[in-house]
This record gives C-alpha cells, structure tokens and sequence, in this order.
C-alpha cells in the first residue's frame, strides 16, 4: 500500500509479529495433514502438540486448549456445548455472546453500571454466566475475580471472553476462556477455547480430542503461539502513551469514557461533544488515520453502540474508539492529537 | 520422503502462498488490517476478499453466493444445522463430517447404499424427504458420484441437494444442480484453515457462528484475507490448470496401474478421479507395509478415519470384507508429483508386499 496510514485501530486487528510471520511460514512448509498416520502427518500432529503445550505454558493455563478459527467460533463452541445451559450474560458482551441469548431466549442479561461494570452479585446463577475481561469498545476491565467467586459460589461456570485481553493481561480466573490470535500479533483466522476440565463440555467433531472438527490449521496455530510468547513488556510504553493521548483529549473539550474505571492501557473510547461519530470517522480517514466508533463489526454499519447505551452514556452518538498497539508511537498518538483538534467543532457549536 | 496422500491434503501451491504473503504483513504494509474496519486499510482488505470471492465461485454454478467459513467441516455443519432436516437422505460413503452432522442434527437419516463399484446410483427417496446429501468425489477411493441426477431426484421430491465437492472441486466440473456445495481450500492447494460453502440464491440457512454479522450475518468472526486470498489464488490456478492437471494425473494413474499390477482396485477404474488409487492385496499387513515404506507418506484409508483404528465404511459400503478392507492402501497424487515419485514408490511398496509372503 501505497500511502500507509496512522493504525490507531489495534483492537480491530493489530500487525502480525514478526516472529509470528516467521512461525506461519515454518508452519506452511509442514504440510501434511495432522491425522495422516504416515510420517510426514505424525511430524504435523507432533509440531501441533508441542504448540499446545507452548500456548499453555505462555498462558500460564493448567487446563485443556482446543485450537478454533477465532474466537466467535469458540464462544459459540463454548455457549452451545457447555454442560450447563446458558444462564446470563452481561449487557455489554460482544455480539458473538449477545447474540445466542437473543436468539434462544434462553438466560437473563446482566446490566452494568456507568462504568461499565458489572456487579459480581448479580452473576451468582447456577448456569453458564458468560462476562468478558476487557469490553472491546471502551477497555474497561471487569471485575472478573470477584465474579468467578459469585458464579462459582452459585454452582455455575463462567465463560470469559478475553479475546481483547489475553497476550495482554495474564488470563483471568475462568472455566472457559475463548481468545484470537489477530488480537495479540497472530494471524487472523486462528484462536482457542480454553476449557478447565473436557467435562464442562459435550464432544462433537473429529479432530481436537474429539470436540471439533475440520482439519487443523497448524501455520496459523505455530504463528499463534510465536504471537503469545513475545511478552507484554510493551504494556508500559502503552500506558504512557494513553496517558499522553487522554490529557490532549481532555484538554481539547474531549470526555474519556468510563474515565474512572480500571481500563486496559491498550483501549480507550472518547467523545467529541459537538460532532457525530460517522463525521468523526470521515475526517480521521481523510487525514489518514485509522480509528472506529465502537467494534469494527459495528461500525462498518455505525449502527450505534450497545455497550454505551447499556452504560447510559449521554453523547454515545459522538464517541470513537481509539486503541494502541506495540508499533504505537508517540508521534501518532500526536498526530491524532492535532487531528482531532482540527475536527474539533467551533466552541459555539459545542 | 514422497508424497502420496492428496486425499487427506495438499501441498500449498506457490502461486497460492505468494497471494498470501501480502496479508501476513506487520504494520510496515497495513495488510493486517481488519476487512471489517470501514478505514481505508480495511476497505483495501475487504477488497482483496471479494476478488478472492469471485475466484473461488468461478468454480462453482451460477446463481449462488460464496460463504467462508473455517473448514469444509464447518461448510457442512452450516449446510445441514442451519437448514435444520426432518428427513434427510445420505450416501453411505460420504465423509464423517456429513454423516455425523446428519446424525447430530436431530432428523431421521436413511442411508443411500453404494454399489460394488463405489457408486451411489440414483434411488427412491422416503416422502417427506427435505435434504439429500451426496459427494461428488469419495475421499476414500476416489470414485464420481452422479451428483446432476441426484440433485434432480432431490429436486423432485421436494428436497435440497447438498453435495461435499471437497474432493472434486478444482478438478471436474462443479456439481450441477446443488443447492449447497461444501468446498476446502487445502484440498486443492490451498491453505489449512478456510473453506466455503456455496449456498444458492433463496436457500435460506440459520447461522451456527454468531457474532459481528459477518458475510450476510451467516458467519461471524474475522474474515482472514491471508487465508482468503490463498484459496482464492489456488481456486483461481486449478480453474486454469484443470485440463493439464487432469492430464498429469492420468499419466501418473497409468504409470501407476502398470507398475501394480499384482493389486485389486476398490472402486470402479472408469468412474474416478484418477488421482486416488486405492488398492488391496490379499493378506497384505498394512501397518507392517507403512513401517517397511516409513518414507512414503500413503495411508490406510482416509486420513480422518485412519487415526481411528475403526475399519473404513466406505470399503464396507462396497462390499469388502473387513480381512480386505485392512488389507487396502490409499495412494494419491497430484499437480507436484513426478513420474520418478511413482516409480521410486510402486517399486518400493511392490517389493515391501511380495517380502510379506516370505
């Protein structure tokens, strides 16, 4: 590409890792189907399984991984095949988890508060409780420990969607955990369900130990675990730069959403009193930079955002997203910076 | 080691890889990007996946759109629970994923026996019969079912017609008259990791996959334009290599049948894709045949199953006795074998063979 523009759209999709591009093409050259019972298909199955135990390892998970193609697949996985019916999920889950209990009908939502929280007390059911780590729309940062302990105390399992925060954060206290790998320097295409015992879940399929089928995408799987070993240590430099980026926000008219709440240093969402989100999008594009108002899924139709409507947040129709990667310079976070001044709307208009 | 297993995968072909790479770039390109983002790098992404769209519906019949999903697995799986049979018809020598899926989705299924030769002719279908399923190539020996009459039967009484063309797809002519056509990419040089399933116009399906309503809100997750651009290019190249690739097989398939010719086919000889030689000898000890011959890659059977230890239903769906069907070898080749790799390969598994008898 020609004209490469300022990527501040990190959780979307963030840059394949260099390690991990490296691991996809070692991975390309080894062929051979994992279940063929020759050796070239036993040398497949072997890199797999020592895939498997490296992604373990890196995540510091004691329990079982079944390889998927991102993590919608392995919500759905999870949600249809847990043991347990589907007892709630919060309000400001991606659509991937929203969308099962509005077809079934079956379990309650969870509301959140102004921050976006939800309350652990409300999580005591004896079901299946789906709640994500980290929202993909503002960064906040649920109180996932105190809502493991509800749901457990309950009787029932909980299902974390940390597809914005596993590489990231170190995992959360769950029974299912569903990531993607595009989210942390994987490819896309590739991700995990991560499940604490198989007897959480019903088998069906003919590879993973039985529980899903279609034949194992072992390069994106190599690439995936490249992705997870290369470290957070980056996760400072973020936090620096957000820092840098709110106080120009701020500074210019701008509100930070869910300001007070424990976000992930890679996410923020900010309102620009005064000018529409779609307005917002036009103008950042047309200076070259790349953001989104709310989900990437959402806002290519920028119907409007169901995770700060869930927040009562007053002004929802003017928020973008902003979120950093590991390239993320400071530059950039300025460039953005001025960008959004200039779009900023006259002071009468706000 | 020589390669003798097309049925279970193939090679990535370069063409296809190259298509790929562009892709699998870090933030110095932004072919990273999310083809879901309505920025200028996610539009450039999008982009390069309704280019590989079109490639890989090149091969399929008009008049139908092109979902991809993770696999042919997943094809299938959308094929037969997003449509939700009562009554479904199947062939007994389709894949696990069909008969599985058919058994898993709550209809009552009948099996379509198969002749002797391997083939599932045109039968009666049970009234009340809303899905027939039927592969146009078997992955275990190869043979070509008569998938345009039973899509016409299917048609007839009333029900859709799924075809699995995994095997056929990229090489024979597409299935004519399905309404809903599995494919894989890396059984024909694509990656691991994508399929697709071609869905008719007006064939409504729900969808298993839930999430930020991708492709129509059938499937959700992240389109992968690196995977998506690799089955596209690979779609793309057996379109225009259909006839040469053909070609080649037969050239290998005669070398082949003349170099073995102490062995039985399973399977008719005439009505196949003659990649697929599947062969048995009597009283043949096929692991002790594996382990003699450790640098041919072949397999017992197909490869999902083979794992499995079970003997092959599609070897007793013709009529083998279980003795013969463990007694059978599946050999498969394509557009990156040589001749050389035939005769290096007949000639060592012809010698392996004959040394079991003494």
């Amino acid at each position: 590409m020609a004209n490469i523009p300022i990527y501040l759209d990190h959780a979307a999709t963030t840059p394949l890792l260099p390690a991990a591009r490296a691991a996809w093409l070692e991975g390309a050259a080894i062929w051979a189907n994992p279940s063929s019972p020759h050796a070239a298909g036993r040398a497949a199955r072997a890199a797999l399984e020592e895939a498997r135990e490296r992604v373990r390892a890196a995540l510091g998970w004691s329990g079982e991984v079944v390889f998927t193609s991102g993590a919608s697949e392995a919500l759905a996985l999870a949600i249809t095949r847990c043991s347990l019916p589907l007892a709630a999920v919060s309000a400001v889950e991606h659509e991937a988890v929203l969308r099962h209990l509005k077809l079934t009908g079956e379990g309650s939502m969870l509301p959140v508060d102004a921050d976006g929280w939800v309350d652990p007390a409300s999580a005591a059911l004896p079901g299946l409780v789906a709640v994500q780590h980290v929202n993909n729309e503002t960064g906040v940062i649920q109180p996932i420990a105190e809502i493991a302990a509800a749901v457990r105390g309950a009787g029932g399992l909980l299902l974390a969607d940390c597809a914005q925060s596993a590489g990231k954060l170190a995992l959360p206290e769950a029974d299912l955990i569903a990531l993607a790998a595009h989210k942390f320097g994987g490819p896309i295409g590739i991700g995990a369900l991560l499940v604490r015992d198989w007897a959480m879940l019903t088998p069906g399929g003919g590879q993973e130990r039985g529980y899903r089928g279609g034949t194992e995408n072992l390069p994106g799987v190599l690439a995936m675990t490249a992705a997870l070993e290369a470290g957070t240590d980056w996760r400072g430099e973020a936090a620096r730069l957000r820092a840098r980026l709110e106080a120009g926000i701020v500074e210019a008219s701008g509100e930070v959403v869910a300001a007070a709440a424990p976000r992930i240093p890679t996410i923020g969402a900010y309102r620009m009193p005064g000018k529409s989100a779609a307005a917002q999008l036009i103008g950042f594009d047309a200076k070259g930079i790349a953001v989104s108002a709310g989900s990437a899924c959402s806002s290519g139709s920028l119907r409007g955002s169901h995770v700060l409507a869930a927040m009562a947040f007053s002004g929802a129709a003017e928020v973008v997203r902003v979120s950093i990667g590991r390239e993320t310079t400071e530059a950039e976070i300025d460039a953005f910076l001025a960008a959004w001044r200039a779009l900023r709307p006259e002071r009468t208009a706000a | 080691m020589i390669y003798l297993d097309y049925q279970a995968t193939t090679p990535l072909a370069p063409e296809a890889r190259e298509a790929m790479l562009p892709w699998l770039s870090g933030p110095e390109a932004m072919g990273f990007a999310n083809p879901h983002s309505p920025h200028r790098p996610g539009r450039a992404a999008a982009a390069a996946i309704e280019v590989a769209r079109e490639q890989v519906a090149a091969l399929l019949p008009p008049g139908g759109r092109v979902v991809f999903t993770g696999s042919a697995t997943e094809a299938i799986n959308l094929a037969i629970l997003g449509r939700k049979p009562r009554q479904a018809a199947v062939s007994a020598i389709e894949h696990a994923a069909v008969l599985d899926t058919a058994a898993a989705s709550g209809a009552r299924v009948r099996t379509l026996a198969a002749d002797g030769e391997g083939i599932v002719a045109v039968q009666p279908l049970d009234p009340g019969t809303d899905l027939v399923a039927v592969m146009q190539v078997n992955n275990e020996i190869g043979t070509i079912q008569p998938v345009a009459a039973w899509a016409e039967a299917a048609h007839a009484a009333g029900a859709l017609f799924l075809c699995d063309a995994v095997q056929g797809a990229g090489k024979l002519a597409a299935p004519e008259g399905a309404d809903l056509v599995a494919l894989s990419a890396h059984k024909l040089y694509g990656p691991k990791g994508v399929g697709a399933l071609w869905i008719r116009e007006g064939v409504d399906l729900a969808p298993l996959i839930h999430g930020g309503g991708q492709e129509a809100g059938l499937r959700s997750g992240t389109l992968s334009p690196a995977l998506i651009a690799g089955f596209g290019a690979a779609a793309a190249l057996a379109r225009v290599r259909m006839a040469e690739d053909a070609a080649q097989v037969e050239r290998l398939w005669s070398l082949a049948c003349s170099l073995l010719p102490d062995w039985t086919l399973n399977g008719s000889a005439e009505r196949r894709w003659h990649g697929n030689l599947n062969l048995r000898r009597e009283g043949l000890d096929v692991a002790r045949l594996m382990s003699d011959c450790r640098d041919l890659a072949f397999s017992a059977g197909s490869a999902c199953a083979s794992g499995s230890g079970r003997p092959s239903h599609v070897l007793r769906a013709i009529g083998l006795a279980d003795s013969d069907a463990k007694s059978s070898v599946r050999l498969g080749f394509g557009r990156y074998t040589t001749e050389k790799d035939i005769e290096d390969a007949c000639a060592r598994i012809e010698a392996a063979a004959t040394a079991q008898r003494y």
